[in-house]
């Protein structure tokens, strides 16, 4: 054997997942449907936080989800109270959901007949930071009960969201929460981020938070000429 | 854990390369961004179970750390962050998002023979 020698490849380990998330954006676009994927730790709040957005939209739009986790189906048994098509991404051992299990299970449906696709990322804030699922607003959630600190902890999920809700408001004060303490850490590590204070349970704050994704669905049709 | 997906695309990059190239691989150099959600620790004890049975069986993974370099609009430079907890210009303290390296995940060298 000759001697070792460094060769140039350059390939990045996740384009196989880039490619297919750009697809997959590109395929919103052109159906006009605004899609919104849902991070936060495990019990944080995203199922009732979905299934009170998918209630809430449903009167004046056409309002879908995919859910990821890991062995149940309680989930989507739950979101499918809202009346709102909703399917299953059953991720087995994996603990985050990547673009080719969001294409797979989009694979029947009709993204024109969508105003809104939600997706909702299995319960981890490591994992699915590295996956682009191709989605046009990825919403971290951070429930009052997890403590102020957890965008320090978790710093690149955060870094890679566009908004972040913190739920389960009503219990602030029992749990003595920091908002102001809150507010800084999240805006240390993803300077200039929008922040909803809401409470998925009492409903209190929903209302400012809906109207913010209306308008971004008008703001992605109107670039789309659609 | 994902390492271990993240370790089986290195490994089966560095594979389709080194069926391409008709060489044999015995170090794969990774460049790995302090953003790209990947735990250097993981991914090694990953990287060996993931070449396990492949061409790669006994390869090296060498890790580059790559930092977080980020665009300060006001100093008009790039600039290292001190922490990934203070997306911060380290220099004048201007908040920034403009992220220009730190994501990398990239199979970017082999050491190979023929
Ligand atoms: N008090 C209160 N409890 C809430 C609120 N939102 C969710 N919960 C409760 O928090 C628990 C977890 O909520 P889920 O919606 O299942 O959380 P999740 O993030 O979907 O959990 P995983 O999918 O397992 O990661 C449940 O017991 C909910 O009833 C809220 O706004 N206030
Ligand atoms: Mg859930
Ligand atoms: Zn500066």
């Amino acid at each position: 054997m000759s001697e070792p020698r460094l060769v140039e490849v350059r390939r990045n380990v996740l384009k196989q997942n880039d490619v297919i998330a750009r697809a997959l954006r590109e395929q919103f676009r052109s159906a006009g449907v605004f899609v919104v994927s849902l991070v936060s730790s495990p019990g944080a709040g995203k199922t009732m936080f979905l299934e009170k957005t998918l209630t809430q939209l449903q009167p004046r739009y056409r309002v879908a989800a995919l859910v990821g986790d890991l062995a149940t189906e309680n989930d989507a048994v739950r979101l499918a109270r809202s009346k709102a098509p909703v399917k299953q991404i059953t991720t087995g051992t994996l603990c985050h959901l990547e673009a080719a299990m969001v294409q797979n299970a989009l694979c029947d449906w009709d993204l024109n007949t969508l105003d809104f696709l939600f997706i909702e990322n299995v319960g981890n804030l490591v994992c699915p930071s590295s996956y682009d699922l191709g989605e046009n607003l990825r919403l971290v959630l951070m429930s009052v009960t997890e403590g102020e600190d957890k965008p320090l902890k978790y710093p690149t999920i955060f870094n890679s969201a566009d908004v972040a809700v913190v739920t389960k408001n009503e219990l602030a004060d029992a749990v003595e929460f920091d908002w102001n303490a809150a507010r800084t850490s999240i805006q240390a590590v993803r300077p200039g981020m929008q922040i909803f204070r809401l409470s998925a349970k009492t409903g209190a704050g929903m209302e400012e938070y809906l109207s913010f994704l209306v308008q971004q669905l008008a703001e992605q049709r109107a670039v789309a000429h659609i | 854990m994902h390492e271990l997906s993240i370790a089986m695309g290195i490994v089966d990059a560095a594979v389709d390369e080194s069926q391409r190239r008709g060489v044999h691989v015995s170090a794969v150099h990774l460049r790995l961004g302090a953003l790209s959600g990947v735990v250097k620790d993981a991914l090694m004890f990953s990287y060996e179970v993931a070449c396990q049975d492949t061409a790669l069986q006994g390869s090296q993974l060498i890790v580059e750390d790559v930092p977080v370099i980020v665009f300060c609009p006001q100093c008009q430079q790039e600039r290292k962050l001190a922490s990934v907890q203070l997306f911060s210009c380290p220099e004048c303290g201007l908040p920034t998002m403009d992220v220009r390296h730190g994501k990398e995940l990239e199979v970017f060298a082999l050491e190979v023979s023929e």
